[in-house]
């Protein structure tokens, strides 16, 4: 392993930048907001700093997996990796530019989080475009989908069955 | 640092077995959903539970601090030390059966996390905030199938009415206190379940009436869960759940 200079957050966030979320290999952990922190440390190594998404995400243990390899990859082991639950892990994290990524990908990008009532028993109404042909004759045909992160959806116009990230 | 108050254990406990126990009542649908959405959906609330008890779980064994992880704390307990409520180990039932507990806990659990993401411990805190999150589609999901199993056919309807018949007998002892909740609640690391009841009972009685539904006249509340007094459906469930821990403790994969 080669010796190194003690690499900036900035460093650090662009090798994490190329840790591709494995349910959705289009984003990287960087651009979903999984990862908060990245320090380097007075003995060379790393702590990074993690959020999941949702409570049960079965992928976070090979996040963590694939987050260590990358830096260990550099020269920048060993990688300590903390969990932090709060602020809670929201989908308004994700920038315009992955959003687009995600669109490209086949999935519907997030929409805004509403605060709205804590309660709420009924679904309201949301106008969700087709990631394929664009339209917005869509219908949600439940809000659980393949992941924890994605509702499924239907588009009347091209008559294709799609997925959208939840707002969360 | 102030000495962590020895009733946080125990009320970690509760709260982490509520969601594992139903969680894994939940997982028996997958492969027998009446149709593929609510297979998935299912599912998917499931992992939620099941994600959240892991994080509870985690918490309350660096509590305890007698080294016991998530891991040891869900497959090495017996019943009688498993502290969760009686109504989410009851047998999974037909679909309406799920779907009235399922609305009848996911509220309880969204009224409770909101409270808790005030708590003075700063992980029980984070984990109630993203319990929030995740609890207020399973209400969504749940209030909005039993109005359209209630108000449906003769056959859904009857169906329905007959898991509220059943399940209301449990659902006193989710809002019953005890000197554990009073303790947790007057440190501000936890909430009285009493203060929750009103709000529950509005809002269930909401969906009920629209669902044209009616709550039973019970004159006697069952309780016992929380004190490790339970029935025999949740040993032959923990055996299901515990057989490969215990068979080949340590194994990985």
């Amino acid at each position: 392993m080669v010796k190194r200079a003690i690499p900036s957050r900035e460093e650090l966030f662009s090798i994490l930048d190329a840790v591709m979320d494995p349910e959705v290999p289009v984003l990287s952990v960087v651009e979903l907001g999984i990862v908060r922190e990245a320090v380097a440390t007075d003995d060379g190594g790393t702590v990074v700093t993690v959020t999941p998404t949702y409570s049960g995400c079965p992928a976070m243990r090979e996040i963590e997996t694939e987050i260590k390899r990358a830096l260990e990859d550099q020269g920048l082991g060993p990688v300590t990796i903390r969990t932090t639950y709060s602020p809670a892990w929201t989908t308004d994290w994700i920038a315009p530019e992955a959003r687009a990524k995600l669109e490209a990908y086949g999935i519907a990008p997030p929409g805004v989080v509403e605060a709205g009532e804590l309660i709420q028993l009924t679904r309201r109404a949301a106008t969700v475009r087709c990631p394929y042909c664009k339209s917005v004759l869509t219908e949600q045909k439940s809000e659980f989908g393949s992941t924890a992160c994605k509702s499924i959806w239907f588009c009347r116009e091209c008559r294709q069955p799609f997925e959208q990230f939840k707002a969360i | 640092m102030t000495p962590v108050p020895s009733s946080l254990f125990p009320y970690l406990l509760r709260l982490a077995d509520d969601r594992l126990v139903l969680g894994h009542r939940l997982s028996e649908w997958c492969g027998h959903g009446p149709i593929l959405e609510e297979d998935i959906a299912l599912a998917n609330v499931s992992l939620d539970l099941i994600g959240e008890a892991t994080l509870l779980l985690k918490r309350a064994g660096e509590v305890e601090g007698r080294g016991r992880n998530e891991d040891a704390l869900a497959y090495f307990r017996d019943s009688a030390d498993y502290r969760n409520a009686l109504m989410v180990e009851l047998p999974k039932g037909d679909f309406g059966f799920t779907i009235v507990r399922q609305l009848f806990f996911s509220l309880f659990s969204l009224l409770q996390m909101d409270a808790l993401t005030k708590s003075s411990d700063a992980d029980l805190a984070g984990i109630a905030a993203k319990a929030v999150k995740e609890s207020r589609y399973h209400v969504r999901h749940s209030a909005e199938w039993v109005v359209t199993l209630g108000d449906g056919t003769e056959e859904s309807h009857a169906r329905t009415q007959r898991a509220v018949d059943e399940l209301w007998r449990y659902t006193g002892e989710l809002f019953m206190a005890d000197a554990i909740d009073r303790e947790m609640s007057d440190a501000g690391l936890g909430v009285n379940p009493e203060t929750l009841a009103e709000r529950w009972n509005a809002e269930v009685g909401k969906t009920l009436e629209r669902a044209t539904l009616t709550i039973p006249k019970v004159g006697y509340m069952q309780r016992g869960g929380r004190e490790g007094k339970h029935t025999e459906h949740l040993g032959h469930m923990l055996a299901e759940m515990q057989i490969v821990a215990r068979s080949h403790p340590g194994a990985s994969w």
